[in-house]
């Protein structure tokens, strides 16, 4: 990947996050968001995990925002113009967050795993059909051959391979919020007349 | 040369705006919204990981489902979540965090 492409995403990413901090107006902060989660997906695109890219942006960019911006137009929440900004929890935030950054640059730095790059890490693909072991599907083996890379389908088998239980778990929770959801916006019937 | 370190610094740094969002901002919704970035965040790094962590020369597809269940956990969470915004704003008429102070001795 060009480094200058990567730069690019990284600040479409970091500046409309920034934009989601700062922002005065809940609309505008929460369409800066899915702008934000669009370039975290381009940069998982960029690592290879074409899969993951395109659930981010159809699960966060697609179906999580619309919640929010549902909800924000639901409850009409004004922009927050009159109110004074107190200053302590601003300083506290920035500081823990500069301190944060700091500490990951300086452990990052240090790190032996961190200079792994696609250069000197480059994917065998032709090289892993044969040593795909109880993966070796011909779907998968056969696309491996060709030197594409079988994204979907590589992590379709270890999800229903080694955790076909974690599965059922997840739709579970998925229902148990379902109803939760249903719970918790029902409106109380008042027993005054 | 892009290496795993620039990932993970760009995954620290969406990570810490989160964070210091979730700590200055006062409305309640955009904490909401700073908390599902520093999800992500985290997601960044786990994908970094899973690239650069080559099995058999793939990448190693455990980190790439445990994103996979990451954003389906947090998808529940943010409907359950905006649920409760929801009736809190019901019973306050607001979104301001310092309007919730009921458990507060």
């Amino acid at each position: 990947m060009p480094p200058l492409l990567f730069y690019l995403l990284a600040l479409i990413t970091l500046g409309f996050g920034f934009m989601v901090v700062t922002g005065r107006n809940p609309v505008s902060c929460a369409l800066s968001l899915a702008a934000c989660f669009v370039g975290l997906a381009s940069l998982f695109l960029s690592l290879d995990a074409y899969f993951i890219g395109v659930i981010q942006i159809l699960v966060y960019a697609g179906a999580v925002m619309v919640l929010f911006l549902f909800i924000i137009m639901l409850l009409d929440i004004k922009a927050e113009e009159g109110k004074k900004l107190s200053l302590a929890p601003i300083i506290s935030g920035v500081l823990i967050a500069v301190l944060l950054v700091l500490q990951i640059i300086t452990v990052v730095s240090r790190a032996d795993i961190a200079k792994k790059s696609s250069a000197n890490t480059p994917l065998a693909l032709t090289e892993a059909a044969g040593k795909m072991g109880r993966a070796a599907l011909p779907t998968i083996t056969n696309d491996l051959k060709e030197g594409t890379l079988p994204d979907a389908k590589l992590i379709g088998f270890t999800l229903f391979d080694q955790y076909g239980f974690h599965l059922q778990v997840v739709g579970l929770l998925l229902l148990v919020g379902t109803i939760g959801v249903v719970v918790l916006s029902k409106r109380e019937r008042s027993s005054a007349p | 040369m892009i290496t795993l370190g620039h990932y993970l610094v760009v995954s620290g740094m969406l990570f810490a705006l989160g964070l210091a969002g979730v700590i200055a901002r006062r409305n309640i919704l955009i904490v909401y919204m700073c908390l599902e970035m520093m999800l992500s965040a985290a997601n960044l790094a786990l994908v970094g990981f899973s690239r650069f962590h080559l099995v058999n020369g793939l990448p190693d597809y455990t980190a790439q489902s445990l994103v996979f269940f990451t954003i389906t956990v947090a998808a529940a969470e943010v409907a359950v979540g905006l649920a409760i915004i929801v009736a809190l704003f019901r019973t306050k008429q607001s979104v301001d965090v310092e309007s919730v102070t009921k458990l507060q001795g």
